[in-house]
């Protein structure tokens, strides 16, 4: 989209550029954080860390929903397919990323049905098809979660009874609170996720201006995030602390209403377990009690999930922003794309492994 | 995984509909959103549309940040006509 190019504008980045310098006086650093694996990916695909100066650091946080899935939670999924009791669909990111002991890839490989679906749609398509159960993971932050509660829904309508839904769904939110409240942790501002906000709308990040901790919403070209930056210096410079809209084209104020709504009607906030943090209180999705029949785990009894990380992965400093990837001792030796360690470099989003292509060879 | 792009609908049928996202056909599920029609600009992600992209706003942001700058930058045209 042509539209979507202006915001590449190269005069508009160096001038952006200038006007970070000049505004990035006032403290000896200043640490923000991206918590969006498409603002991770943007920000090393364009060298924005190049264009700033060293005292401006951008981390990169818990944002690809892919990395932060329990290890756990894709060994049953993948036990799901292997043991033939049901046929997984499941977005693509997933499909390689390690659990403890397995993947899906493996369980596929050993003769398991593991289909990829683009939409969670398609799970729906596949269920009247197959004569046979069929899993979908439903996973991701609330940008994905609002397709996967209209599943539930047209699922329900359609008593398609051969489909469930495994739920590990994670909510941005509660993850923002548990870092600012995390005494290790030492961030001044959120660069936060422009698509999430598009179904959340600005409201749920509010509680960051009692903390102290300014935000803003923005999209993800180089303008749309230098923008973000020179805005949240601006916050520290005065001492502010303002949750503030700059990706207006496709955040309205009050989000998506009608996901919201079926948010609440659909799922219901859990504790939830963050692959490489940790519990974190109401920050997971689950299916709702009235729609427990449609609960993949309720249905194949599927256990709780715990949090467990490979030997020597320092996957959860990175994820809280407190090292950048390169600064793990396994980074590009060890651990690479092709074989990852840890759950930052398995999906392209992730934090080590947006660094790891991007990295100055 | 949040990736979403913008497409411009050609074409509504129920709460399904079919957008044009960069130049590619891809069917849309419209079940979360009400009043988009045939010409409006979405939010496509994982085969729903999530949100509307205004293209108002982005014009709009783009001569906010024009002005913020001091015009440096060359001038935004209007809208683009709609099919």
């Amino acid at each position: 989209m042509q539209l979507q190019n202006r915001f590449r504008d190269p005069t508009l980045v160096r001038e952006l550029a200038g006007r970070i310098r000049a505004a990035a006086s006032h403290r000896e650093t200043y640490t923000f954080m991206e918590v969006c694996g498409t603002h991770t990916q943007a920000i090393a695909r364009w060298g924005l860390r190049e264009l700033l100066p060293d005292h401006v650091r951008l981390v990169s946080g818990p944002g690809c929903p892919v990395c932060v899935t329990p290890g756990g939670y894709i060994d049953q999924a993948a036990r799901l397919a292997m043991d033939g009791d049901a046929v997984v669909a499941t977005f693509g990111d997933l499909l390689r990323v390690p659990g403890d002991t397995t993947s899906l890839e493996a369980a596929r490989t050993a003769g398991g049905d593991v289909r990829v679906v683009y939409a969670p749609t398609e799970a729906l398509a596949l269920a009247r098809k197959l004569d046979r159960e069929v899993v979908f993971l439903a996973i991701g932050f609330e940008t994905t979660a609002a397709g996967n509660a209209a599943a539930v829904r047209a699922a329900r309508e359609a008593n398609l009874t051969g489909l469930s839904f495994y739920a590990a769904m994670r909510r941005v939110p509660p993850v923002l609170d548990a870092l600012v409240r995390d005494p290790q942790v030492r961030l001044d501002g959120f660069l936060l996720p422009g698509h999430v906000s598009a179904v959340l709308g600005r409201g749920p990040y509010r509680f960051l201006e009692e903390r102290g901790v300014p935000g803003v919403i923005v999209g993800f070209e180089p303008v749309d995030i230098l923008r973000g930056v020179e805005a949240l210096l601006g916050a520290v410079n005065r001492g502010a602390a303002d949750v503030e809209n700059l990706y207006p084209r496709a955040v309205p104020e009050a989000g998506n209403p009608q996901a919201l709504a079926l948010f609440d009607r659909v799922f219901t906030a859990e504790d939830a377990v963050w692959r490489g943090i940790g519990e974190i209180p109401g920050s997971g999705y689950g299916l709702a009690q009235d729609w427990r029949d449609l609960d993949a785990a309720a249905r194949f009894g599927l256990g709780p999930l715990q949090a467990r990380m490979p030997a020597g992965c320092q996957c959860a400093p990175v994820l809280k922003g407190m090292i950048l990837p390169q600064e793990c001792p396994l980074f590009a030796t060890a651990c690479t794309p092709e074989h990852p360690v840890g759950p930052c470099m398995v999906s392209r989003e992730g934090s080590c492994a947006a660094h790891y292509r991007y990295r100055a060879s | 995984m949040c990736l979403s792009l913008p497409g411009q609908l050609v074409e509504r049928r129920g709460s399904a509909g079919v957008a044009d996202v960069d130049g590619n056909r891809v069917e849309v599920d419209l079940s979360l959103l009400d009043d988009v029609d045939a010409g409006d600009w979405v939010l496509v992600h994982a085969g729903f549309a999530i949100q509307r992209y205004d293209e108002a706003e982005a014009l709009a942001t783009l001569r906010a940040v024009r002005e913020a700058l001091g015009a440096a930058a060359e001038p935004v045209p209007g809208p683009h006509p709609r099919p």
